[in-house]
């Protein structure tokens, strides 16, 4: 079969690579349909995520049709279901509390050894993620050998498109985890920082769950556009300066929650910023947070500090003075898609979220390096690319 | 044996002591315990006490999810023969015998004499009530050549530290599952990789 193959730095090819077999009895193949390319996968695909080896196939925002299912598999060929990204066995400890991208079943016991080193334990597989989660082969590709099939995937009612519920697999379970752990409360002024796909449906999520202003920070006009769509103020970092906006617009109490949505791959030249970029560049730190210091700085005393950004390794001149003297709570992880996937499903067949305003792009999945490469370059406009393996079908 | 259990004055387990001479005070415990070098890993398996440690007790099942057992011929209740892949392609083999047992509580080996690795140990079973049950295993051995030879094992991925981790890693994964984790694509990536 053809897939997205990762080859190194700002490499990545398709590649005709080994079509995809029943291994364990709860495994189904997964015949692709849609699968989009997530702003995490620009972290892989500028070398910053560690443990990748060249051929590993990326993607792990993907649905499909069922194909082939082992003995114990409960689904049924022809069955459209959405995939979430963590590999949750759904009978151990962790996931029987909910935590499923906590679960350790999914994750291969040689694979576990490097999490366990670096974080002190071993965290869920994820697909199309590096070695550390797995080796997992993802759903940049035509099909996919899904794990756990009995419990992970979501089936989706007939007569649904696709482009309407892609999402469950990640960023929208991803973006309203973060409102959650943001302890919304009825009059709340939310701030979140970064107006990518999660950062956007943290914004809906947020005034779903009673915020009465939710301030949105980012660059790009045209994601501060769409922010302002759902209703949301917006603060335009390289126009005006943030932590002063925030705190004249909230009359110098602070956000009461702030969301980081940016993550490890920071932009904008700050001078700690600066100092980031050569430290990871010559490997003395890994994550380039501005956005996280910033956050906290800007949370009023009490306030809470939700992080669904994702952070890969060690972090300096990380604010820890301000969080204590202000007593801040912070809630972060990656997320447990499985616990949010049927409600957020009926969210959206009730009109409550919408899914597809953010989809800028849809392509063959052939056409998937030049999807990395519009994606990493033109931020502004590329808002999100889906990948449709049907299209290089009907052109074939 | 008591006063050896007063060395130390913490709650931690002596396998986890920095003092040096923890170790022969671990091995002091562990019944007819053969070699100087200790190490001890647990996991917590969410499943009935009596479950984990019948599949744990019937050594056949052992090879299952412990990567390096080529495999375990039981001889009798008490005695079995263990083929152990080493490093480089080669297999050490022993015969071992329970020095200990107790239903749903604890198991006890010992390598006899001649073995090309002497090695003994013991694992323990603990309700864990809505968690299931903790398993702790605790292994004594003597590593091939020395400290080389642990270096060289290392390096195959075969030292028991390491393997111990992983093994119970498998076991707590093929209870709770009834599979194990891979990340192969098919069946034949499957063959190729191995557990």
């Amino acid at each position: 079969m053809k897939a997205l193959a990762w080859h190194g730095k700002h490499d990545v090819r398709m590649d005709t690579v080994d079509d995809p077999g029943i291994v364990n009895p709860r495994d189904a193949i997964i015949k692709v349909t849609s699968t989009a390319i997530c702003g995490s996968d620009l972290h892989l695909y500028d070398g910053y995520i560690p443990t990748m080896k060249a051929g590993d196939v990326l993607g792990h925002e993907f649905m499909g049709e069922v194909v082939e299912v082992g003995a114990q598999s409960t689904l049924k060929k022809g069955q459209r279901v959405v995939v979430p990204f963590t590999i949750a066995c759904g009978s151990c400890y962790h996931c029987g509390k909910h935590q499923y991208s906590a679960c350790p079943n999914g994750l291969p016991a040689d694979n576990q050894d490097i999490a366990q080193e670096l974080y002190g334990h071993e965290m869920s597989g994820l697909f199309g993620y590096s070695h550390m989660t797995g080796g997992y082969a993802g759903g940049q590709a035509e099909y996919v050998r899904v794990p756990f099939s009995d419990v992970g995937p979501l089936v989706i009612p007939d007569g649904v498109e696709d482009d309407k519920v892609l999402f469950l697999s990640d960023i929208l379970p991803t973006g309203w985890q973060a409102a959650e752990y943001a302890q919304i409360e009825p009059g709340d002024t939310v701030a979140v920082w970064g107006c990518g796909p999660v950062g956007l449906f943290a914004v809906q999520s947020a005034f779903l769950m009673g915020a009465e202003r939710v301030i949105a920070i980012d660059h790009f006009p045209h994601r501060l556009e769409l922010a302002k769509r759902f209703g949301a103020e917006t603060i335009n970092f390289e126009e005006s300066a943030t932590y002063d906006a925030l705190m004249t617009m909230t009359g110098g109490i602070g956000p009461d929650a702030v969301i980081d949505a940016v993550g490890l791959e920071a932009h904008g030249l700050f001078v700690d910023n600066v100092i980031d970029q050569i430290k990871a560049s010559t490997f003395l730190g890994t994550d380039r947070p501005h956005s996280i210091r910033q956050a906290i700085i800007a949370c009023r005393k009490g306030g809470r500090v939700s992080m669904p950004a994702v952070y890969g390794g060690f972090v300096d001149k990380f604010p820890l003075g301000a969080f204590m003297e202000k007593g801040l709570t912070l809630k972060t992880g990656q997320t447990h898609v499985q616990h949010y996937m049927p409600a957020l499903l009926n969210a959206i067949m009730e009109g409550k979220i919408d899914t597809e305003f953010l989809i800028s792009h849809r392509m063959p999945l052939s056409e998937a390096p030049e999807g990395y490469r519009m994606f990493k370059d033109k931020q502004n406009e590329v808002t999100k690319i889906v990948l449709k393996p049907g299209l290089d079908r009907v052109a074939a | 044996m008591g006063d050896l259990a007063n060395a130390q004055s913490d709650d931690a387990p002596l396998a986890n002591s920095k003092r040096s001479e923890a170790a022969a005070e671990a091995a002091a415990q562990i019944p007819e315990g053969r070699g100087d070098t200790i190490v001890n890993a647990a996991v917590t398996i969410n499943k009935p006490v009596a479950e984990v440690f019948g599949f744990f007790r019937d050594f056949a099942n052992l090879p299952r999810f412990m990567e390096n057992i080529e495999r375990i011929d039981v001889i009798d209740p008490q005695r079995s023969h263990w083929v152990v892949k080493a490093p480089a392609g080669g297999s050490v083999e022993w015969d071992a015998r329970v020095t200990e047992e107790e239903a749903d509580r604890l198991i006890a080996w010992t390598s006899e004499d001649g073995a090309e690795v002497p090695n003994s140990g013991r694992v323990e079973f603990r309700d864990a009530g809505t968690r299931g049950t903790v398993v702790t295993a605790t292994i004594l051995y003597d590593p091939p050549g020395g400290v080389i030879g642990k270096v060289i094992a290392k390096m195959f991925q075969r030292e028991p530290a390491i393997q111990a981790r992983r093994d119970l890693r498998r076991f707590k994964q093929l209870l709770e599952t009834g599979e194990i984790a891979t990340p192969a694509m098919n069946a034949k990536q499957f063959e190729e990789m191995g557990l």
